[in-house]
């Protein structure tokens, strides 16, 4: 018997102390399963597991779990992700058994974005439980093989518990609370919102360290490389939660022409590299928003290459 | 109390194009207190029915009347004698007007003549904001007297989200994000630890996820 919580490759890696590295992969909006493969295949062997992101900003796509099987099947291993925005309590249930008895083996609990930034906003939202409750509800799943009724479960679902921190979000002071809430209920491993103010984010992983939160779950950085100054501004202006520096701003419109992209990357291996350093953070979770053949190039200037086999 | 907005004369038009007589009905309750329903309310959409009817070359009739509260059989009572000579009602009391006189007169359309938006109250001349999504088992206890559920625009017992920005919510400017609220007033008040606890999840049976609601009393039942 492993003392694997769920026995993922994620957390055989994690847990042998390696600096893990995970991506993401957006499903289609559509059936285009062809387009989802093309997407994970520049994927392969660069990152330990892959986001499957769920509906993001409530925006309709392929399912996350069908897409995180497909995935799957494709040799990667998804990071199955779930909001709390289109499913109640008994469906929340019914697909972790269903995922986990197709071999998913880790799980992001997410609240999920509001529909109103969606293509139907004018959607019925669910949000029966919520993030936090959402992730003790898969643990106690796991651990305790009981439904949230108390039922027992006929062979309970084991999976690797991952949840978001947004340190950047308000109020500031607040954030390594929630990010210890998310602990107590049973997070294995943190996944940071894109992140671009180093400076705030020292500070905020000096509370999670003085906490000892990073003794208690594996915390990956966020990283989303830069492609223009465009990007940048909309970011900075229109994403809430969203830290953009001027200087950074600043930093991309003094690229050369045609260099923008290039500097976008720079910055995001610069940061790869101080948060090998920093202490408390145990990978990086890069989060290449339609940049997916660009996550080989970014890994091996970073130096993440090759993953390590656990 | 209970907030609602008038719907546009053109839409209530509409309902009653096919009717002689009108009656538009108000309501001295809540919808009086928020400017919508009320004798003065149920005056002026009158006048701009018979306006807005003489324009398109329709005569309707239409008188106006006001009840004390549309909410209870008694008063809804009143209008016995006077119902049966309009071919429709339209109430500007809450949904709950326009319902209760549908099943008291069967014979008679109903329509409604406002929008009923929720349960809030005035927080500026002009400015109503909502407070309770009557969820049937309070816990604003929890969160320093202040309501995530029905002010958090997913509903979050244990928030805040990562869309916090500035003291607002993700999905507008506009909208004051309540857990910054529950937040900062309970690190003011040195309560924080009250907020580190994990929240459970909420039943909903009691909300209207439960079914249509009721509620006895047998106490007052005769």
């Amino acid at each position: 018997m492993s003392d694997y919580k769920a026995g993922s490759n994620l957390e055989k890696v994690l847990k042998a102390g390696h600096f893990a590295f995970t991506g993401e992969c957006g499903p289609p909006q559509g059936a285009n399963i062809e387009k989802l493969k093309e997407k994970a295949s520049h994927l392969k062997g660069c990152v330990d597991a892959v986001n499957i992101t769920d509906n993001q900003t409530a925006v309709v796509r392929m399912s996350s779990w069908a897409a995180s099987l497909t995935v799957q099947q494709e040799g990667l291993e998804p990071n199955f992700q779930m909001v709390c925005r289109d499913r109640n309590r008994l469906a929340i249930q019914s697909d972790v058994l269903g995922v986990y008895s197709h071999g998913i083996r880790n799980m992001l609990c997410l609240s999920g974005d509001h529909q109103r930034f969606g293509n139907h906003p004018e959607a019925k939202n669910v949000f029966d439980i919520d993030s936090i409750q959402l992730i003790k509800t898969v643990k106690v799943m796991r651990d305790e093989g009981k439904f949230m009724n108390g039922q027992d479960i006929d062979v309970p679902p084991r999976l690797f518990i991952g949840a978001a921190s947004n340190p950047f979000a308000e109020p500031y002071d607040f954030r390594a609370y929630r990010l210890a809430k998310k602990v107590a209920a049973g997070a294995d491993f943190i996944q940071t919102q894109c992140i671009y103010n180093m400076e705030r984010f020292r500070e905020f992983m000096k509370r999670v360290v003085d906490m000892g939160l990073h003794e208690k779950c594996f915390i990956l950085a966020g990283v989303t490389p830069m492609k223009s100054v465009g990007m940048a501004q909309y970011m900075a202006k229109q994403v809430p939660g969203m830290d953009v520096p001027e200087s950074l701003i600043k930093r991309l419109r003094g690229a050369p022409k045609g260099k923008v992209a290039d500097e976008g990357i720079k910055f995001a291996v610069e940061q790869i590299q101080e948060f090998k350093e920093m202490k408390g953070i145990a990978g990086v979770h890069l989060m290449a928003i339609e940049w997916e053949h660009k996550v080989r190039e970014i890994a091996e200037l970073a130096g993440m290459l090759p993953r390590p086999t656990v | 109390m209970i907030v609602a907005e008038a719907k546009p004369v053109s839409e209530i038009l509409a309902m009653v194009k096919d009717v002689k007589k009108v009656l538009v009905l108000g309501c001295k309750g809540c919808v009086t207190v928020c400017n919508v329903g009320g004798a003065k309310e149920a005056g002026i959409l009158a006048s701009a029915l018979r306006i807005a009817s003489r324009k398109q070359g329709t005569s309707i009739e239409v008188a106006e009347h006001t009840l004390e509260r549309q909410c209870d059989p008694e008063y809804i009572e009143e209008v016995k004698n006077i119902v049966p000579d309009y071919g429709a009602v339209v109430s500007i009391a809450c949904g709950v007007g326009p319902q209760f006189l549908s099943e008291r007169y069967p014979n008679v359309r109903i329509f409604p003549g406002v929008n009923t938006k929720f349960m809030g109250g005035a927080v500026a001349h002009g400015i109503w904001s909502e407070r309770c999504a009557g969820c049937g088992t309070c816990v604003i206890h929890y969160f320093g007297g202040l309501c995530p559920i029905a002010r958090c625009s997913k509903s979050l017992m244990n928030g805040p989200c990562g869309g916090s920005s500035h003291g607002k919510c993700e999905i507008s400017k506009d909208v004051d994000c309540i857990w910054d609220m529950i937040v900062r007033k309970a690190m003011e008040q040195g309560r924080l630890e009250e907020l580190l606890e994990f929240r459970p999840p909420k039943s909903w049976a009691t909300a209207r996820d439960g079914g249509p609601r009721q509620m006895i009393r047998e106490e007052l039942v005769k």
